[in-house]
Formats: C-alpha cells, sequence, structure tokens
C-alpha cells in the first residue's frame, strides 16, 4: 500500500514536469507581454522592465531559470502584483478557496447522497422526479446566473446575508458562495448516486442481507450505499481538484481572495509566473486526488486492492 | 420615563442592527469609509505605479509637494509656498516645518530628492517615470546615459527643494499632483529595499497609514497620528475593496455594504438612475475614446479618405445609445474643461451640420478619393474585446456603408491589441483610448507628434504639427501658448489622424451618507476631505 502511493507520487513528476514545459512555452507563444496595457509604455521604460523581469533573455535561458528556481520552490516574482511573489499570493488565496470548494464538496456530497438515494428508493414516484427535475436544472444553470442571483436576492433584497467579501471568512459570508459552487455538483452526485443504487438495490449482496432479515436502514446506508457511491467517487475526484482551486466566476461575482481569479487574471494580463503556479497547483491537486479516489476504491470496493 | 428612553435607543439600535446585518462591520464605534475600488493596485511602491485605482490609494496614503483637494484644485500640500525663477526654468519649494512622516521622522528637501533620482534610476522599473522628464536631465538619466546625482533636483536645506527643468513647462505644478511625484521615506527604502511597502515597513506622509494588504479581499488604512492636520480629517479607517466586477460592486452598493463605487456597468446605468437617483454620479473626465487611423496604409494615406471617415459618425447615437449616456460626444481631440486651454479647444467645422449633409459631403470627399460603390474600401477595425467596444465598431461599420466601405474585424485580447499597436503596422483602424495624467492639451496633443513612436498609432508624420508642438513647449506665455495649442488642434482635425469619438465620464456610485465627494474633471476624491453620517 505504501509502496504503491510512493511509486504513483515518484510516477507523478514527469507529468508534473511536462505539464510545466508545456505550459511555460504555451504562454509565450501568446502576443503581447506583462507590460502591453491600454497605456502603451516609453521604449526605454519598457526595456528597464523587462531586464527586472529577465524578459531581455532568451526564452530558453529564462525557461532554464525558471526551472533552476522552481527546484528550490521559488515560483518567482508576479507581475501583476509586484509587491508579492507568486508563493505569498497562493499562500493568501489558497486557504480561501480550500474553505470553499471543501464545504461545497461535502454539501455536494451529503445533499447528492441523500436525494440520489430517496429517489433511488421511491423510483418513478413524485419524489424521484423531482429530485430529477432539481438535478437537471442544477446542472444545466451556469454559476454566472446563480451567483449574482443569489446575492441580489439574500443580499439586497431580503438583507439576509452579505452581497459579496470574504469579511475574514466568517460563515455568513461563505453561504452564497458554497452554495453556487456545490448546485452543480449536488445535482451530478444526486443523479450518479441514483443510477448506481437502483443497479446495488437489486445487486446479490443486497438481496442476501435483506433475506438475513437485516433492517432497511442498514441495507440501505451500509451495504448498498457502499456500493453505489463508486461512480459518484470516481466523478469526485477531477471535481475536487477543480473545486479547491477555485472558480474564477464565484470568485469575481462574490470577490473573494481565492486563486481561481489568479489563472484567468494572470493569462489575460500575461503574468506569465502567476499562471504557472497556479497550474502547478492546479496540477498537483489533480494527481493528488486521483491517487485518494484510487485509494478509495480499495477501501470501499472489496475486489480491488493494492499490494 | 427613563426606562423608556432608555429603552428606546437600545430598540433603534438593534433595529439597526438588525436591518444591516450584512454590513455589521461598518458599525464599528469609530467611522469606517468602505470604498469600492477598480481593483487591485499592482504595487504600493508609488514610483512604479500607473492606474486610476492605484492613485485613489496613494492620494490617501502619502503627500506630495502640492495635492488636488475635493474639487481637483491644485492646493499646497508638502510644501506650503514655492516661486518660480522669471525664465520659468527654476523652481524652489519650501517644505511645511509641520510635514512629518508617520514614524515622526520630518520630511526634508532630501527625501523628495531621493525620491525623484529613485524614479529616474532605469533599475527602478518605473512605468511612469517619463511624466516627470521636465525636470532637467531626468530623461537621460531614465536612458541610463547619466547617474541619478545628475538630476536637476537639489536641497538646499532641509526644508528648501529646488527642481530645475529642460525647458518652461506652465503645468509642472499641476504635474507634481500626480502620484510619480509623492516621496518615499528615504531612511526605510534604503533599510527595506522593495519591501518598504509592506505594512509592517511602510512609512507615510499622508493623512492615512497602510495596515493591511490582502490581494482581492481589502486594503485597510487607518488615520496617521503624526499627519499635521490630523484633526480634519474626519473618516478614522478605510476599507479599499478591489471590485473587479462593476456588477458586484452595485450589488453590494444597494445592500449598504460599501459606501461608494469607482465604477458601473454602462448597461445598468438607466435603470441605477431610475432606482438610485442622484447617488449615480456621472462627471466629464479628462478621456478621449478614438479610432486611430495607421496613415501609413495606402488607402488611409489620403486625408480626404480619414475626413469622410471621421465625418458619417453619429456620436450622439454612439454615446446615448451604445454607451447609455456614459460617453459624451467627442468632435476633437482634447476633451472640454481642461486646464491651461483659455478660449477652449478647436473643433471641427462640420459638427454642427445636419447629418445628412454630412453623409453628402462625405461621400463627395470618398468619390474624389476615387472610392465609391464601384470601387469600394475595405477596411478592418482592430480593437480589445469588450462588449462596448465591439457594439461601438458594430456601429461605425454600419455608419460607413453609406461610403461604399466594407469592414472587417479584428477582435485581440487587451495585451494582444495593444502590443499589435505598439510593435508592428500591420493594422487599419484601431480601437484606443486616452485618459489624461495632468491637465492639460499637450498631454493630449502629443499623442501624435512624428517622434511618439509609443502611442502614434497612425504613424501620423506632419513637420507642421511637430513645429507647432515644439514652438508651444517653448512658449512661457500660457495664453499664448493656448493658442498656438489650438492651431495644432486644427491641424489635427484637418488631418484626422485619429477619429476621436467620444470623451470619457467618470462614473460612480455615492451613498447619501457620504459627505464631500465633489464630481471632478480629474476623478480625484482624496478621502481625507470626506465624512461619514450613520
Amino acid at each position: 500500500m505504501f509502496g504503491y502511493v510512493l511509486r504513483r507520487l515518484l510516477g507523478a513528476i514527469p507529468t508534473l514536469f511536462l505539464v510545466v514545459t508545456a505550459s511555460f512555452f504555451l504562454m509565450r507563444v501568446a502576443p503581447g507581454g506583462p507590460f502591453d496595457q491600454e497605456r502603451a509604455l516609453e521604449a526605454k521604460v519598457l526595456e528597464n522592465l523587462n531586464r527586472v523581469f529577465h524578459l531581455d533573455r532568451p526564452v530558453w535561458e529564462q525557461y532554464l531559470y525558471y526551472l533552476g528556481n522552481l527546484a528550490r520552490g521559488d515560483l518567482g516574482p508576479s507581475f501583476i502584483y509586484r509587491d508579492f511573489n507568486v508563493q505569498q499570493l497562493l499562500a493568501n488565496g489558497l486557504p480561501v478557496s480550500i474553505q470553499l470548494g471543501g464545504l461545497a464538496l461535502l454539501v455536494a456530497l451529503l445533499a447528492g447522497s441523500v436525494l440520489g438515494t430517496i429517489a433511488a428508493l421511491r423510483q418513478n414516484s413524485w419524489i424521484d422526479y423531482s429530485v430529477t427535475a432539481v438535478a437537471t436544472f442544477g446542472i444545466t444553470v451556469p454559476n454566472f446566473v446563480v451567483a449574482p442571483l443569489l446575492s441580489l436576492i439574500f443580499g439586497v433584497w431580503l438583507s439576509m446575508l452579505p452581497a459579496g467579501g470574504w469579511g475574514g471568512g466568517s460563515p455568513q459570508n461563505m453561504v452564497l458562495p458554497v452554495i453556487t459552487l456545490a448546485l452543480p455538483q449536488v445535482a451530478i452526485v444526486a443523479r450518479l448516486i441514483r443510477g448506481s443504487m437502483i443497479e446495488a438495490l437489486r445487486s446479490d449482496h443486497v438481496r442476501t442481507a435483506r433475506a438475513y432479515g437485516l433492517p432497511t436502514r442498514m441495507i440501505v446506508g451500509v451495504h448498498a450505499l457502499r456500493a453505489a457511491c463508486l461512480p459518484a467517487v470516481s466523478y469526485l475526484g477531477p471535481a475536487a481538484a477543480a473545486l479547491l482551486t477555485g472558480s474564477v466566476v464565484v470568485e469575481t461575482i462574490f470577490g473573494l481572495p481565492g486563486i481561481g481569479r489568479y489563472f484567468v487574471q494572470g493569462a489575460l494580463n500575461r503574468d506569465y509566473t502567476l499562471v504557472m503556479g497556479t497550474v502547478i497547483i492546479i496540477a498537483v491537486f489533480v494527481v493528488v486526488f486521483n491517487l485518494i479516489v484510487d485509494l478509495l476504491y480499495a477501501a470501499l470496493d472489496p475486489r480491488v486492492r493494492y499490494d | 420615563m427613563l426606562k423608556l428612553a432608555v429603552i428606546r435607543p437600545l430598540l433603534a439600535g438593534a433595529l439597526a442592527a438588525a436591518g444591516v446585518v450584512a454590513g455589521a462591520n461598518m458599525a464599528l464605534a469609530e467611522t469606517t469609509y468602505i470604498r469600492g475600488n477598480d481593483g487591485d493596485p499592482e504595487t504600493l511602491d508609488q514610483h512604479k505605479t500607473s492606474t486610476v485605482a492605484e492613485a485613489h490609494l496613494f492620494r490617501d496614503l502619502y503627500e506630495g509637494l502640492v495635492i488636488n483637494d475635493s474639487k481637483a484644485n491644485v492646493i499646497p500640500g508638502a510644501a506650503e509656498s514655492w516661486e518660480v525663477s522669471d525664465d520659468g526654468l527654476t523652481y524652489t519649494f519650501k517644505l511645511r516645518d509641520d510635514a512629518t512622516w508617520s514614524n515622526g521622522d520630518t520630511v526634508t528637501a532630501e527625501d523628495f530628492v531621493f525620491s525623484f533620482q529613485r524614479i529616474m534610476t532605469p533599475e527602478t522599473g518605473a512605468k511612469y517615470a517619463n511624466i516627470l522628464f521636465p525636470i532637467k536631465n531626468a530623461e537621460k538619466i531614465n536612458k541610463g546615459e547619466m547617474e541619478p546625482t545628475e538630476l536637476g533636483a537639489r536641497a538646499i536645506d532641509e526644508k528648501t527643494l529646488e527642481i530645475t527643468l529642460e525647458q518652461p513647462t506652465p503645468y509642472f505644478i499641476e504635474l507634481l499632483t500626480h502620484q510619480t511625484g509623492l516621496p518615499v521615506h528615504k531612511a526605510s527604502v534604503e533599510e527595506h529595499g522593495s519591501d518598504f511597502v509592506t505594512p509592517e515597513n511602510m512609512v507615510t506622509n499622508g493623512a492615512y497609514t497602510l495596515v493591511s494588504f490582502t490581494p482581492g479581499d481589502k486594503i485597510v488604512m487607518e488615520k496617521n497620528p503624526e499627519f499635521r492636520e490630523f484633526d480634519s480629517a474626519a473618516i478614522d479607517r478605510i476599507e479599499y475593496l478591489p471590485i473587479e466586477d462593476r456588477a458586484t460592486c452595485v450589488r453590494r452598493f444597494e445592500a449598504g455594504e460599501v459606501h461608494s463605487c469607482s465604477d458601473l456597468p454602462t448597461e445598468q446605468i438607466a435603470s441605477l438612475k431610475e432606482r438610485l437617483g442622484d447617488q449615480v454620479r456621472i462627471a466629464p473626465y479628462l478621456g478621449t475614446y478614438y479610432f486611430a487611423l495607421n496613415t501609413e496604409k495606402e488607402a488611409l494615406k489620403d486625408p480626404k479618405v480619414r475626413q469622410a471617415l471621421a465625418m458619417v459618425i453619429d456620436r450622439e447615437f454612439l454615446a446615448e445609445e451604445i454607451w447609455a449616456g456614459a460617453m459624451l460626444p467627442a468632435y476633437a481631440l482634447v476633451p472640454p474643461g481642461i486646464g491651461n486651454y483659455q478660449g477652449g479647444g478647436a473643433t471641427v467645422e462640420w459638427a454642427e451640420m445636419s447629418p445628412l449633409d454630412r453623409e453628402d459631403q462625405a461621400i463627395a470627399l470618398m468619390e474624389e478619393a476615387g472610392y465609391g460603390p464601384d470601387n469600394p474600401l475595405t477596411l478592418e477595425i482592430s480593437y480589445n474585446n469588450s462588449e462596448n467596444h465591439k457594439n461601438t465598431s458594430t456601429a461605425i461599420a454600419d455608419m460607413w456603408k453609406p461610403l461604399g466601405v466594407n469592414v472587417t474585424f479584428n477582435v485581440r485580447d487587451l495585451s494582444a491589441h495593444y502590443a499589435t499597436l505598439r510593435d508592428t503596422s500591420d493594422y487599419e483602424v484601431a480601437r484606443a483610448g486616452w485618459i489624461g495624467d495632468y491637465s492639460d492639451p499637450q498631454n493630449f496633443l502629443f499623442l501624435v507628434e512624428s517622434d511618439n513612436t509609443g502611442f502614434n498609432y497612425a504613424k501620423y508624420k506632419n513637420p507642421e504639427y511637430d513645429a507647432l508642438m515644439d514652438q508651444a513647449a517653448a512658449e512661457g506665455d500660457l495664453e499664448k501658448r493656448a493658442e498656438i495649442l489650438r492651431q495644432a488642434e486644427t491641424v489635427f482635425l484637418r488631418d484626422t489622424p485619429f477619429v476621436p469619438l467620444l470623451f470619457y465620464s467618470s462614473l460612480s456610485l455615492v451613498s447619501p451618507k457620504l459627505q464631500g465627494w465633489e464630481d471632478n474633471i480629474r476623478n480625484v476624491h482624496p478621502t481625507r476631505f470626506m465624512s461619514l453620517s450613520e
């Protein structure tokens, strides 16, 4: 088991290296640079800036320089936040994104499983249809519609919750962003659980459990759900990586200091180092969560073992 | 009776608190101004800054030799008075005795000398160093051709500063209100290097000091106890929120979470005016939105074609319908209300003509140039991606149709668009905008000087125009100078290297609780002149 994890983590190193290399050169292909703004700069000023940030060197030299710094854990200075380096920005923003994404994930898992299970147990009843309808709604309505709507209704009209802002991470500031983030995930998880639960309820081991006369609650809650959540788990691996690394839409609309904005802002402003930093974080999360999913599979499904 | 008297305010307080749960952090004992800003600063190092959002922050943190009051008038700041030599080349500033840094140090002439030298040093990487190029040797120092110590700025004694200029610059005092003219605290810069901007290290000489800076969240400032007019500043604490999404700021304003917004979504202006009345502030702003015509391109070489293209554009339609009244129609390059333009700017003679007559005349001009329905002209409009730029360009393409002009579009993101304009000649018609850095016509007219390679997107080269600009630069008499600049603008309008389309407005939301916010052409709103009522 330990050996397996170690092998997987070592195997991730070439993947990350490829990701870094590809993103580095792709960034440089985009026309324009970090200092091209609405207000153009004097040629000499631009030259001074390029020298300060080593942009006057050939690209391969910049690449080696970047790799060298990366190996020392230095992600470099940001171009659009010149008072911070990329580590500081990520260290400030990542906890915010993780809190929001983590809560959303939790909500998605709990609400999704409950709704999905109920729908499966009452298959083709009005409950089932309404869960399916709500799920379809949750998947189809994009978050850039949901977020301003929630903010308008609960923040402006009803004055129940803040319309935006982080407020130092106070719970009331998190409610609306978490709902926005969780909604589509709840929908997807509910549908996945419903489908696999219907199948699980007809499976041999559940029928055996029924024959033993176990209480229904036990059968559904332990034996059926354990098998039924496998598809949801494999879906949630990559979904968790995406949720925990922030959402540009939710962060912009609610004005939250997460790292989701950095990727888009960085790309638009050609903040090479910030984009690279964000890409690395996302890549690491994807690798780690895929590993977690595989380990969870072993824990949930007795047929899977890693030795 | 007594009980009732006590209970009532309590009840009122509880109700008020319940009503503004969302804005709970505003109900602190000290007055906190929650101020929406366009976005985060790139840096809190004044010498490296360039944006409007940054300028708002620095106006509260630092005080230059001169400052803007709430109506954008230039008033003495760290300097209490100054004298100008007869040749207009030497300025002698007398600093205030009570000008103090937030750590208790005296603000000295040496601080200013150090600051001016620092911004010109190439290694500083100052984006806006060129604003201060009128100072003697500044440009050469910034280009690495001279030592920073050779700059035309010296401390005569602790409180007397002498600045020497390259040539008389009538707008020099106005220039010093810009954030590039702000001092840094010499000792902390020497001690901490580029880290002098962190909240622990920052020493300021303005009405406020920095408490914290969290990107994407907020920048907090508190009143500077050492500030010379500490008592006159009514607001104790400012929280600047970087709100990039304009609609978000509007929602938070309506929820009572922010006291002011620094910009508005144009598509909401009509409904906002209806809902919020005079809390919506739209004020003329020192900026021009224009299309640059690349005069190196075959078709656009001919001034007749450029003139015709300029004439048929219905600017009133653009301003009212596309920009929802957030812009004003422009028939000149220099915005109205600018300083040092005695007698007002030039304007095109066809501005008052009826649209139909204008169209007839433009069609005639195109025919003279050899274009018409039989020989249509195809032009490409380049613009940076934005809903409003797209709508503007599409409308203009439609207005050009009667001239037999077919339009194609080239849309890039902001960086790519401006890189194309700067580095290539690979465009025909290009959208651009210019916001003045100081209130003087020169700051607009210099855009198309032939040696201005950075901004002359039209590649316009006219010795007559350059000669007028040189003449204006050497003229010390403001009336005569204004006349020369007006001639230059007339030449500009005749040759039409740029098609001025619209003048910008500043758009703000201001809560009735916030007093002292005065609309002005520079859109400057120093917090120390404002107050808040609960």
